[in-house]
């Protein structure tokens, strides 16, 4: 539109006739600067455009990068939210069992407590893969065999029968866990000696005969909410690891939002200016820039080694993570009671109220919701945050969920990033998995604050 | 009782005083129709009697607690036998460290039967020591129990016995209060002052036994030490060259993608985007910059770095399973919405006056942009990319989970290079003795780190300041 207009106007000046022969001078002149800009202006319009679509291009760029990222991760996740389970009829003899046949009722339950499942469990499953391909199961394909179901099996025909003793000598139908390296094979639809897959030809075979036989079943995967960490990957869960971020969160937000909250309130409305507070502000802008591992070196060298608290403890991560968060929540707490009117503390002051009753009956209300974006923006950080709580130790392999905030315990970035080293394949899944659960939680938190955001400001 | 019990039963008791501050109060004033003879409101009588209550019972346990254990080892290495408490520093800390797990892990009625039963000698000599730990445990227990609860009830006592009708509680409450506001904002200060002399204080530990130029200026990275003094080739070299040169050479291929891309989304978005784009771009940007560090990390190393390795087959090129060149596109893409909100703060800094005089001589937008723009924005841009590449050489998760371990010296982005951060990690997870080099150089490494990114911090901050002289 531009490059028609500019067009235009420079063939009127070349076609107005000039009068005096100084006028024609000047025309002159002119028509040949014109014609200099007319002639240039195409490669400059094209120049233009070339910028607008290189920064388009920039734009399109980062929204790509966040579909593939999500994208990536999302459909790595999927495979993780279901879990192959095989049913299987387990024969209870009591002479497998290691116990007396004629037993019943206390003496029973208690002696099954300690019995050999693990030879029912065997006994039970060899007879169903011999064919007329393997007549008879070598050592080798008995190893194989047992290989195809995951190791706890043993303690779900265990927990089947203590619950209901009465199938005791008896062949009941029970479901359990298929092994990862089998669910994997089955979810990802492999082609046999495919890298990564960890099952022979035999094993295949037998996988389709028990799925002919309508035994293999897919269901929601309730252990990964419920179960801790684990070797076996179709046994891992994140409960240990959300507890350990709640219970960490706990110790953060406690201990994080009340001091930075005073800090910022002492700087803004009672430091008077000189240079202590000047030291203290530059302070906080750097800390808010300091790498996060270092906080991770000072809990290890002051907070562990000094004040003698337990390792990987939450108490311990709350405590690094309040002192990397601080400065955030001090710097948006700042900026939001900034934003508060003068009028109001004058008009509060005026009718007789002490200064500390100006601040904390007026000032903070009116500053709040700034204060509660800053401080969740923050807590978000902190989320998220695995480098300081590596060095302070809660990268530890911990199965029981933790109780209390002195515990051992690992967070879910932690637990990510210990997953993401682990060899097993069908890690891969749970891990994009407990990204997800990371992200929704992170998620979460952004929307309540968008949403108490909204509340406050509507008051 | 334990910490826990103690904390909450001191909780109860500073609501109590808050109660008993308000009729105490009340009763002073002779009954609640004279209440207005009080020169402050009842309530501040018990919000000053409950701060009273609790702040310094709170401070005597925190102190406590923070010294319990080191008082209680100090007096249990006096009873131990002289042969054991000549060991040294490193074999009495096993010493210790074997009668702790004992006299946790066992009743005091199973150590005394096992030291009964026990004919070794230096068994029981152990077996004792750990029932004296109980025993001093449950003794400092008793006495933590009790200096708390008396410290708690003698101030309320000797607080509420001066309570007249002109005291001054609202007056004495806020200055309290004003003493807590000053002390979280210390804590600033009190972190910095932590950082610094941990870090530093082990650092020189460090530089004891590896001298500062041989780590400034070495080329060779290897830092495990001999267990035994007799093992072949363990030595241990700490020249933190190939670290520094790994770090820039990553931080570098992240600048190479955040700071074109970071600048052109900042113009583009301030100048060309119409308001329905930048409404759907913001949050894009946002999502971008809340995604956790070890999320991208597990990107790098499981999405990105198989795909450029292929790739780099393909082209007949030998790629690192852990090349820089993966490290560094990922950390990149982090950055980029780092550079990108900061430069667009720093363009829309610039007066609006420059803007219009420039597209009024007839000059197109990008000629605007690039002449004009740009160049009064500088300082504040140059700013951003100097706090970004504070941010990629601090950034931790995605080099551990994506850059190599091996310390190569090479300026190659297909190659695997280790990083600082990296290696910091690396030294410090895992069980080991905290003296030893190895675990000391970690925080000459974060020394460094640190040095680095605050010189950075400061310099941008120098850059922008200046700027912003300009136009006020």
């Amino acid at each position: 539109m531009t490059n028609s207009t500019t067009n235009n106007t420079s063939s009127t000046i070349k076609t107005a006739k000039p009068s005096t022969q100084k006028s024609t001078k000047v025309n002159n002149t002119m028509s040949s600067t014109t014609e200099k800009v007319a002639l240039s202006l195409k490669k400059r319009h094209q120049k233009e455009n070339r910028f607008k679509a290189f920064g388009l291009f920039s734009v399109l760029f980062g929204f790509m990068l966040v579909v593939i990222l999500l994208g990536d991760i999302t459909s790595k996740a999927l495979p993780a939210f279901h879990q192959h389970w095989v049913k299987l009829d387990i024969n209870y003899q009591g002479d497998w069992l290691g116990i007396d046949e004629r037993l019943s009722g206390y003496e029973l339950t208690k002696q099954l407590k300690g019995a050999n499942f693990r030879a029912v469990l065997k006994n039970s499953i060899y007879p169903m893969f011999v064919d007329e391909q393997t007549p008879k199961l070598s050592r080798r394909d008995k190893r194989a065999v047992f290989k195809l179901f995951s190791t706890n099996g043993e303690f779900t025909i265990r927990d089947a029968l203590l619950a209901s003793p009465e199938d005791f000598n008896q062949t009941v139908s029970i479901w359990i866990k298929l092994d990862d390296d089998v669910d994997v094979y089955l979810k990802e639809g492999f082609a046999l000696g495919e890298a990564g897959l960890r099952i022979n030809e035999k094993q295949a075979h037998w996988v389709a005969k028990l799925q002919r036989e309508q035994r293999i079943e897919s269901r929601f995967n309730v252990g990964f909410f419920t179960a801790s960490d684990s070797r076996e990957p179709e046994l891992a869960g994140v409960r240990g690891a959300l507890t350990g971020t709640l219970l960490t969160m706990f110790v953060t937000i406690l201990l994080s939002f009340p001091l930075g909250v005073a800090g910022a309130l002492y700087l803004e409305e009672f430091a008077p200016k000189n240079r202590i507070t000047d030291l203290i502000e530059i302070n906080i802008n750097n800390l808010a820039a300091v790498p996060s591992i270092v906080f991770g070196l000072l809990g290890l060298a002051v907070i562990i080694n000094v004040f003698g608290l337990p390792r990987s403890a939450p108490l311990v991560g709350g405590i690094v993570l309040t002192l990397m968060t601080l400065p955030t929540i001090i710097i948006a707490s700042r900026a939001a009671i900034k934003a508060v009117p003068p009028s109001i503390r004058e008009a509060a002051l005026g009718l007789g109220a002490s200064k500390m009753q100006v601040t904390f009956s007026h000032v903070l209300p009116q500053a709040m919701p700034g204060i509660i974006t800053g401080a969740i923006i923050g807590i978000a950080q902190a989320l998220g945050e695995t480098a300081p709580l590596l060095m302070i130790g809660m990268v530890a392999f911990i199965v029981d969920v933790p109780t209390s905030i002195v515990d051992s315990a690992t967070v879910l970035p932690v637990q990510i990033f210990l997953w993401a080293d682990s060899p097993e394949r069908a890690f891969l899944a749970k891990n994009s998995a407990a990204i997800l659960v990371l992200l929704t939680l992170l998620l979460v938190i952004n929307v309540t604050a968008t949403v108490l955001r909204s509340k406050f400001e509507k008051k | 009782m334990n910490s826990s019990l103690l904390f909450a039963t001191l909780l109860c008791l500073t609501l109590l005083s808050y109660w008993f501050g308000i009729k105490r109060s009340i009763n002073v004033a002779g009954g609640s129709e004279h209440r207005k003879e009080l020169t402050c409101l009842p309530e501040q009588f018990g919000l000053l009697t409950a701060m009273v209550c609790g702040l310094p019972a709170l401070i005597t346990l925190l102190i406590f607690n923070s010294a319990e254990q080191f008082v209680i080892e100090l007096l249990l290495t006096k009873t131990l036998p002289t042969n054991v408490q000549t060991l040294s520093s490193i074999d009495l800390g096993l010493y210790l460290n074997n009668i702790r797990s004992m006299a946790s892990s066992a009743s005091t009625a199973a150590l005394t039967a096992s030291l009964h039963a026990s004919g070794d000698l230096a068994e029981q000599a152990q077996l004792t020591a750990a029932l004296n730990l109980q025993h001093l445990f449950e003794k400092s227990s008793w006495l933590k129990t009790a200096l708390v609860l008396i410290i708690a009830v003698v101030s309320v006592i000797l607080l509420v016995s001066k309570f007249n009708l002109t005291f001054k509680a609202r007056q004495k409450a806020e200055a309290i209060v004003k003493a807590l506001l000053v002390a979280s904002s210390a804590i600033a200060i009190l972190t910095t002052l932590g950082i610094v002399v941990s870090v530093l204080f082990e650092s020189i530990q460090f530089f004891k036994s590896v001298p500062v130029n041989d780590f400034m200026f070495g080329t060779h990275w290897s830092p495990q030490t001999a267990m035994r003094s007799d093992q072949v080739g363990g030595s241990g070299s700490f020249g933190a060259i190939p670290l520094f040169a790994g770090t820039m050479l990553i931080t570098f291929i992240a600048m190479l993608l955040a700071v074109p891309v970071g600048l052109m989304i900042a113009i583009y978005l301030s100048q060309y985007a119409s308001a329905k784009l930048r409404s759907i771009a913001k949050p894009m940007l946002e999502v971008l910059a809340g995604i956790p560090t070890v999320v991208y990390g597990f990107f790098a190393a499981l999405t990105v770095a198989p795909v450029i390795r292929s790739a780099g087959e393909y082209f007949g090129l030998s790629v690192a399973s852990e090349s820089a060149l993966a490290a560094g596109l990922v950390m990149g893409t982090m950055i980029i919405p780092f550079v990108s909100s900061l430069s667009e703060d720093a363009i829309s800094a610039v007066p609006n006056a420059l803007k219009e005089a420039s597209l009024g001589m007839g000059s197109t937008k990008s000629e605007t942009v690039v002449k004009v723009l740009l160049p009064a924005a500088l300082p504040g841009i140059v700013g951003a990319i100097l706090l970004a590449v504070s941010r990629a050489i601090g950034e931790t998760m995605i080099v551990v989970m994506a850059a190599g371990m091996a310390a190569n010296l090479t300026a190659n982005p297909l190659d695997s290079v280790t990083t600082v951060t990296v290696q910091i990690v690396t030294l410090l997870t895992g069980d080991q003795e905290f003296d030893s080099p190895k675990t000391l150089a970690a925080f000459a490494l974060g020394l460094m780190l640190f040095i680095t990114t605050l010189g950075l911090n400061i310099m941008a901050l120098k850059v922008v300041r200046k700027y912003r002289e300009q136009y006020d």
